[in-house]
């Protein structure tokens, strides 16, 4: 793809460092919400380029690392159960639960496979009519789209053994919860680029007006994040709190609105869990009782136990941007990249796997 | 999780008003052709646009005129400077 490899370009790269040089004025801390800019930066090597004063902390914008404790151990326990097969992406696969990880079921006869889409579990479930085909549906507001339009689809075909366990999320609850706590005390956002693709920029109003936040848009491009950071740099200089969008190329004010239409069509806001945060209002999606037939919790009965995190796991604190991962007395110690015992070391896009991986860039 | 990489339309399978059936496309780039579904994409794309794929679904149509302009911009951007920074480096 050539447009990719021009928005990757080094000559690019250098010429916006500059101008973020200038744009940084004083000190400023700024949240990068989303768990694939936090890959992007350290797989770029950005955070060691980064003017002095700009501080980067990282929120809770991976998905595998706030599905909490329970329902982790909820997706083993059906993954025990014979009859089950297990549809899940990549990330889930090695997370551990308090009873090992999806891996190890898989390793003691369990059926779990790795799918890339949704729509690769339901034609699981049509090859396989006498299994219960079981989606982890974990994911915000990019992928709930996916699965509303699967769930319809297995609706519109009359796929039986097809459920999901949705566990997942939206955003802006969460945001506001971190927001509202002083200790983190941040300057900026700089808001994901595919979830705001569906939820569109207008989202961010309220967090520029309510906190007096600066909020850009960004895409996951080296160019991209930097110029997001140019402009954060910029608005905070001048003492502006507004959103701008920087990444229009696919975003745009009022976001993808026949994706959201699908996700209202199937999913209803309910309260959800989420590691380190706690039980967060309307932050939730399951499924509504019209498209009950394809509910896992209400098809299997499940119950989710409450289950204490790790012992001495910081994963909560640092998915709140209060602590770093060199923080955790697990860190690069008990817990590495071959031998995770938190989620955020395991997932590709976790805060923890990316220190680990490419070392804190200071 | 989010992987921006645009892929080329060549073929589309369905209707964007007809939920009841199959919406998809090929897509390509750089010689690695799939199927990819259109239940959720933005703008129903035309043959010879560009998509943003997200789990095996396209969420954003991108004409070859937007993707150029948006690029264009960023060339402006670094021209812009290395004119400042008297031919940059």
């Amino acid at each position: 793809m050539k447009y990719l490899k021009e928005f990757r370009d080094r000559q690019l790269t250098t010429s916006l460092i500059k101008r973020l040089e200038e744009s940084v004025t004083g000190p400023m801390r700024i949240m990068e919400v989303c768990g694939t800019h936090t890959m992007a930066i350290f797989r770029n090597g950005l955070r060691s380029l980064l003017p002095e004063e700009l501080e980067l902390v990282s929120g809770p914008g991976c998905p595998v690392c706030v599905t909490s404790a329970g329902h982790i151990d909820a997706f083993i326990s059906m993954a025990d159960q014979p009859r089950n097969h297990l549809a899940v992406f990549g990330d889930l696969f090695r997370v551990p639960g308090s009873n090992g990880s999806l891996s190890e079921a898989s390793s003691r006869g369990a059926r779990v496979d790795i799918v890339y889409s949704p729509m690769d579990a339901l034609e699981l479930a049509v090859k396989n009519p006498d299994e219960l085909v079981v989606f982890l549906g974990v994911g915000f507001e990019t992928t709930t789209p996916a699965v509303a339009a699967t769930i319809m689809a297995a609706n519109v075909q009359k796929i039986d053994n097809f459920i999901v366990f949705s566990t997942q999320k939206v955003m802006p609850p969460p945001l506001h919860a971190l927001l509202g706590d002083p200790e983190l005390n941040i300057d900026g956002l700089l808001c994901p680029g595919h979830v705001s693709a569906i939820i569109g920029s207008d989202a961010y109003l309220d967090f520029a007006k309510q906190y007096g936040l600066s909020c850009v848009v960004a895409g996951f491009e080296a160019a991209d994040i930097l110029q997001g950071l140019i402009m954060l740099g910029r608005q905070h200089g001048e003492g502006r709190a507004e959103v701008e969008n920087g990444y229009t190329r696919l975003v745009s004010r009022e976001g993808n609105r026949r994706a959201r239409d699908m996700v209202d069509e199937v999913f209803e806001a309910v309260d959800s869990p989420w590691r380190g945060l706690g039980v967060i209002k309307d932050s939730g999606l399951a499924i509504r009782e019209k498209y009950e037939q394809f509910d896992a919790e209400k098809r299997l009965k499940l119950t989710i136990e409450d289950v204490e995190e790790p012992k001495g796991c910081l994963c909560g604190q640092v998915l709140k941007g209060i602590c770093r991962p060199p923080d955790c007395p697990l860190f690069g110690r008990r817990c590495t990249e071959t031998n995770p015992i938190g989620p955020c070391m395991v997932s590709s896009e976790g805060t923890c796997a990316a220190y680990y991986k490419y070392g804190t860039g200071q | 999780m989010c992987l921006a990489v645009p892929m080329r339309v060549i073929e589309i399978t369905g209707d964007p008003d007809d939920f009841l059936n199959k919406q998809a496309a090929q897509v390509e780039s750089e010689g690695i052709e799939k199927e990819i579904r259109l239940d959720v994409v933005d703008h129903w794309p035309a043959v010879g646009d560009y998509v943003i794929i997200h789990a095996g679904f396209a969420i954003h149509t991108l004409s070859p005129e937007e993707a150029e302009r948006n690029l264009e911009l960023m060339r402006e951007m670094a021209r812009g400077l290395d004119e400042m920074t008297e031919g940059g480096n």
